[in-house]
């Protein structure tokens, strides 16, 4: 299961960075997606990773899940998920405003 | 528990959503309630400022929950001088905006209060993930307050600024997310323990994650090689946003100066003074970097946001030294700046809004209406910038530079924030006598532009009466800022302070639980 989540989580992150660095918007905001998916993985596995276990005090429970890191995931997709949506809108203004889809506003030099 | 700790937060977030629910449709409703939760917040803070004049730690544990299980807000020196710091530069800001800037957009004073909650929040919180929440809060304030009245230049400068932060945002989970994975808490006085007992085998590891937190850190502070999404976004802001926004670089400098000498500080093992190669040619980089920036700058607007990256190195340099005394000259350095770069932007508006086309451009234009006024204020702003006697910036770049006598970087410590003086002044005198001075006679242009409004003179006065204020007595806050470092540089009594919170006996009531964190 680790060589498993390890390369999910290494698949995300170079996919999402790939897409950040094509400097389109549309392209960015999906990357930053991927990048928060990446980031909700890593902290959920950095609670390390267990199957079946209890998160909170059960009797008969030999060992448990460690629950903080499930909250912490949960507050970090809510705040990505907002954050998200307000690039979303922001790119779409960027879009109209500025007549492209460039992060810079322009178009690079020759790509007109 | 002293319940006025947490009051910092939970009155602009309050005065926030009334003002979003009470008050949509008018404008003068609108600046009452914020001036009056300003106002508000500037009296908590000097209130709690003046509990921890003696020294003493606070803790309050939110939901009673006692720490490390808990969340905690702590109250102690450092975070009542930024809680401070942010309630008078936000106050005068206010003052600015109520006269015309609030009104270009909606919802500037409900979105000002959310950025106020956030500062606050990121100050006195005592939890690594709760200094994330925070942080988010007052970004995610901040993007809506650079939009502010819209526009292509503020657009193209606010895509810049959110992807950017974004990104911080996700490398700052991969820190936090790190760290918790090795010591299995986030509470930073139990780090401050647990991290010194890190085996030899994980410090790796750790260390890992807690430089990837400095890069997140520099981000926020625009330290050198990630300074280069100030300046746009800076100067594309309306002025009373530029101002608050004045502080928001010493968020980044603040959680740099929290993590790295309590965390880990002298007493974190092997982990111990862990950013020491990195900040200090990093700092001054960053201050050479930022006058470069100041003295090639085209317009005053720009110029004025370099400024702020140089003011950063500056800080950073007398914190990476870190020794009790350059911490106390830190920050000293760090109110006089905060409080004389939001007064230049203010004062940089006044100015653009009297030339006419030219704007803040540095060319020939025709004269401001009130030479003599903004003239005068331009001057004193110089000079507290520049770091001539007798302002506060003089003090300040003195106690730096005593402190790093007998330091080994001595030489360069000396030779770079001298040299960085100089072009300074350099700077802004050929911006002054390019305002000024070199003007052509355009005397009906001028009789058309409008006076600018006594409230706007007001606040940049305000500002400036703060640095003279500091400049006076500077005697009893260097007494203070050198206390602050003293307590910073022996974190103990924190510490021991945080760890005692009782669990609060549930005699009457299960306590409820505290929701997500």
């Amino acid at each position: 299961m680790e060589f498993l989540f390890a390369s999910a989580l290494g698949v995300l992150v170079t996919a999402g960075v790939y897409l950040l660095l094509r400097a389109r918007t549309f392209p960015v905001v999906l990357g930053l997606a991927l990048l928060g998916y990446a980031v909700n993985f890593y902290i959920f596995a950095m609670g390390r990773l267990r199957v079946g276990l209890a998160p909170i005090i059960s009797e008969g429970a030999s060992a448990y899940a460690d629950p903080i890191p499930q909250a912490l995931v949960l507050t970090a997709i809510v705040i990505g998920f907002a954050m998200t949506a307000f690039v979303l809108v922001l790119s779409l203004r960027a879009n109209f405003d500025l007549g492209n889809d460039h992060v810079d506003g322009r178009p690079p030099v020759g790509e007109e | 528990m002293n319940h006025w700790i947490v009051a910092p937060v939970v009155l602009p977030a309050l005065a926030g959503v009334a003002i979003l629910l009470g008050a949509r449709s008018s404008l003068r409703k609108q600046r009452m309630l914020g001036a009056l939760a300003t106002a508000s917040l500037l009296g908590i803070a000097i209130f709690l400022m003046s509990q921890t004049y003696d020294g003493t730690v606070q803790v309050y544990a939110l939901g009673a929950w006692p720490a490390p299980f808990g969340i905690v807000l702590v109250l102690d020196r450092l975070s009542a001088m930024m809680v401070l710091m942010t309630a008078l530069v936000a106050f005068c800001s206010q003052v600015y905006a109520v006269a015309g800037s609030d009104a270009r957009g909606a919802n500037y004073h409900a979105l000002f209060q959310f950025q106020l909650m956030g500062l606050c929040g990121a100050f006195l919180t005592g939890d690594l993930f709760n200094l994330f929440v925070f942080f988010e809060i007052l970004l995610i304030a901040s993007y809506a307050l650079l939009l502010h009245g819209g526009g292509r230049d503020r657009v193209r400068a606010g895509l810049h600024y959110v992807i950017f932060n974004l990104v911080g945002s996700a490398l700052f989970l991969i820190g936090v997310g790190t760290i918790y994975g090795i010591t299995g808490t986030l509470n930073m006085a139990d780090l401050a323990v647990k991290v010194g007992q890190i085996p030899e085998s994980e410090a790796a590891l750790l260390m890992s994650g807690a430089l990837v937190l400095l890069v997140v850190f520099s981000i926020k502070a625009a330290l050198l090689p990630l300074c280069f999404w100030l300046p746009l976004t800076y100067s594309s802001a309306s002025a009373p946003v530029a101002a608050l926004f004045a502080i928001m670089t010493k968020v980044g400098i603040y959680a740099i100066v929290r993590v790295y000498t309590m965390i880990f500080g002298a007493e974190a093992g092997i982990a111990a003074d862990l950013t020491e190669p990195w900040l200090l040619p990093l700092a001054m980089l960053t201050l050479v970097v930022g006058t470069l920036g100041a003295v090639a700058g085209r317009r005053l607007r720009s110029m004025a946001a370099y400024l702020v990256i140089a003011s950063v190195g500056t800080m950073l340099t007398a914190v990476a030294l870190g020794n009790e005394a350059s911490l106390g000259a830190a920050f000293y350095y760090m109110a006089h700046s905060t409080f004389v770069l939001a007064a230049l932007f203010l004062l940089v508006d006044l100015i653009a809004s009297q030339r006419g086309d030219a704007e803040d451009r540095l060319e020939s234009a025709r004269a401001v209406r009130q030479p003599a006024l903004l003239g005068g204020l331009f001057l004193l702003v110089a000079v507290a910038i520049a770091g001539l006697p007798p302002l506060s910036g003089f003090i300040g770049k003195v106690l730096v530079l005593r402190s790093a006598l007998a330091t080994p970087p001595a030489v360069w410590v000396y030779s770079v924030i001298l040299g960085t003086s100089l072009l300074t002044l350099i700077a802004m005198s050929r911006a002054g006598s390019m305002v000024f001075w070199k003007v052509g006679a355009d005397r009906e242009g001028i009789a058309m532009v409008a006076p600018a409004k006594g409230v706007r003179v007001t606040a940049v006065a305000l500002l400036l009466g703060l640095v003279v204020a500091m400049t006076v007595f500077a005697g009893p806050v260097v007494a203070f800022t050198n206390a602050l470092a003293t307590q910073l540089l022996h974190p103990s009594e924190y510490i021991e302070t945080v760890m005692s919170v009782a669990m609060v006996p549930a005699a009457d009531s299960v306590p409820h639980g505290g929701g997500s964190r």
